[in-house]
């Protein structure tokens, strides 16, 4: 069985925006008007530069509180790390290995994969590239289930008002967490997988 | 330009498009990559779901999603209220995001293909076309609707341990919403690219 030709063997581009198969060199997508490259521009500095600052921002994340609860005047605070912890020794085990997959797995997962692929794509590496191809899709899927907490800290907060009895407030851990979540999904979109099959051709002209 | 051809976005292999029938999906040889999917919506099905989809929009952002009571007091809180609750002092631009990932991307992804869908099934290409569907491409990563139901879910059992929580009427609205947009935010929609037949310059 051959493999198939690569868009850039027959003078051809993808427009990612429409699907139109274009002439290489044009410009402009000639369907949908988008701005069309051969690759993603500067996908390897980008996605290296959303990826080390994400990995920066997930320490405060993970050390600061995200959110603060008073019940009946008593005060505390919540890490992410510490809620889960709250989860699991009240018998909810089921929720805290949602929140700990959601907001401790997934990230890294994302931290850990989107690395391994630019390293090896940097060495032109030829190993398990059908893997890696399937690994990078595995992350772009889940990515987004990461703002789970932030969405459950929202609402909690939205509800418990109650002035003098009880409030929850969300703190500055949120932001964190939550930028992390937006910079990883990022990085993924900016990675651009076709990098990982130039491997397979031998003149030097990915992004 | 080459219509007959298709290009797999994760590798850029080039195949001829494959004839599918509804459900049947083709994948790259190469890569493993979804490279298209029979359609299995009509436009008409697609346009009715989107109406349908606005109407639950409205429900879920008009009503309370959850109420809780505690000691004679009660409160309650929409999605709006929560999206306000982070914009509080230096937090505010995590606001933003959950604002445009539970509200504004799905009301948009709603706008935009009720209008490009309206126009289509009178076999017209609806004006501003294009800019509609490359916004519809850009938005659909950043709609997280189904996170915000699981998300709600776990704060109801939250809060279920400390005080009184009930389901409210926006949350019914919601779920509705959820599965109809994961069912008219797929790319079916891509489909009226050459359905159309939108000229190329």
């Amino acid at each position: 069985m051959s493999s198939p030709p690569f868009a850039s063997e027959l003078d051809l581009q993808l427009c990612h925006d429409c699907g139109q198969v274009c002439q290489s060199g044009a410009i402009e997508c000639p369907r949908c008007d988008a701005l069309l490259h051969h690759r993603k521009p500067d996908s390897l500095a980008r996605t290296w530069a959303l990826l080390i600052t994400a990995l920066i921002l997930y320490v405060p994340a993970n050390l600061l509180p995200v959110m603060y609860t008073d019940m009946f005047g008593s005060g505390s605070e919540n890490t992410i790390l510490s809620g889960v912890i709250e989860f699991w020794r009240d018998g909810s085990w089921d929720i805290a290995v949602i929140i700990f997959i959601a907001s401790v797995v997934v990230p890294c997962a994302k931290f850990l994969v989107l690395g391994v692929l630019l390293v090896t794509v940097q060495r032109r590496s030829r190993w398990a590239m059908r893997e890696r191809a399937r690994l990078y899709r595995f992350i772009e899927t889940i990515g987004y289930w990461s703002m789970l907490d932030v969405l459950v800290v929202a609402l909690v907060a939205a509800l418990v008002q109650f002035r003098a009895l009880s409030t929850i407030e969300p703190r500055l851990g949120i932001l964190f967490f939550g930028l992390v979540v937006v910079l990883t999904m990022i990085a993924a979109m900016t990675f651009d997988p076709r990098l990982i099959w130039d491997a397979e051709i031998n003149d030097d002209r990915h992004a | 330009m080459q219509p007959q051809l298709i290009i797999c976005e994760h590798c850029d292999s080039v195949y001829q498009r494959p004839a599918l029938t509804p459900k049947q999906t083709a994948h790259c040889q190469r890569c493993g990559a979804l490279l298209e999917r029979g359609r299995h919506l009509t436009t008409d099905q697609l346009l009715a779901l989107t109406v349908a989809a606005a109407i639950l929009f409205m429900l879920a952002n008009a009503f309370p999603i959850v109420e809780i009571s505690m000691q004679g007091l009660s409160n309650e809180a929409t999605l709006w209220a929560s999206v306000e609750a982070l914009a509080e002092g230096r937090i505010t631009i995590i606001a933003l995001v959950t604002g445009l990932s539970i509200i504004f991307a799905p009301a948009l992804q709603i706008i935009l293909l009720g209008w490009v869908l309206y126009h289509a099934r009178g076999g017209r290409i609806a004006p501003g076309f294009r800019t509609c569907m490359r916004a519809l491409e850009h938005l659909r990563p950043w709609s997280m609707l189904e996170v915000c139901l699981l998300g709600i879910l776990i704060a109801i059992i939250k809060l279920a341990g400390m005080l009184e929580v009930h389901a409210g009427l926006g949350l019914w609205a919601m779920a509705m919403l959820t599965v109809l947009i994961i069912l008219i935010s797929g790319r079916d929609v891509r489909d009226l690219w050459n359905e159309l037949q939108v000229p190329v310059r």
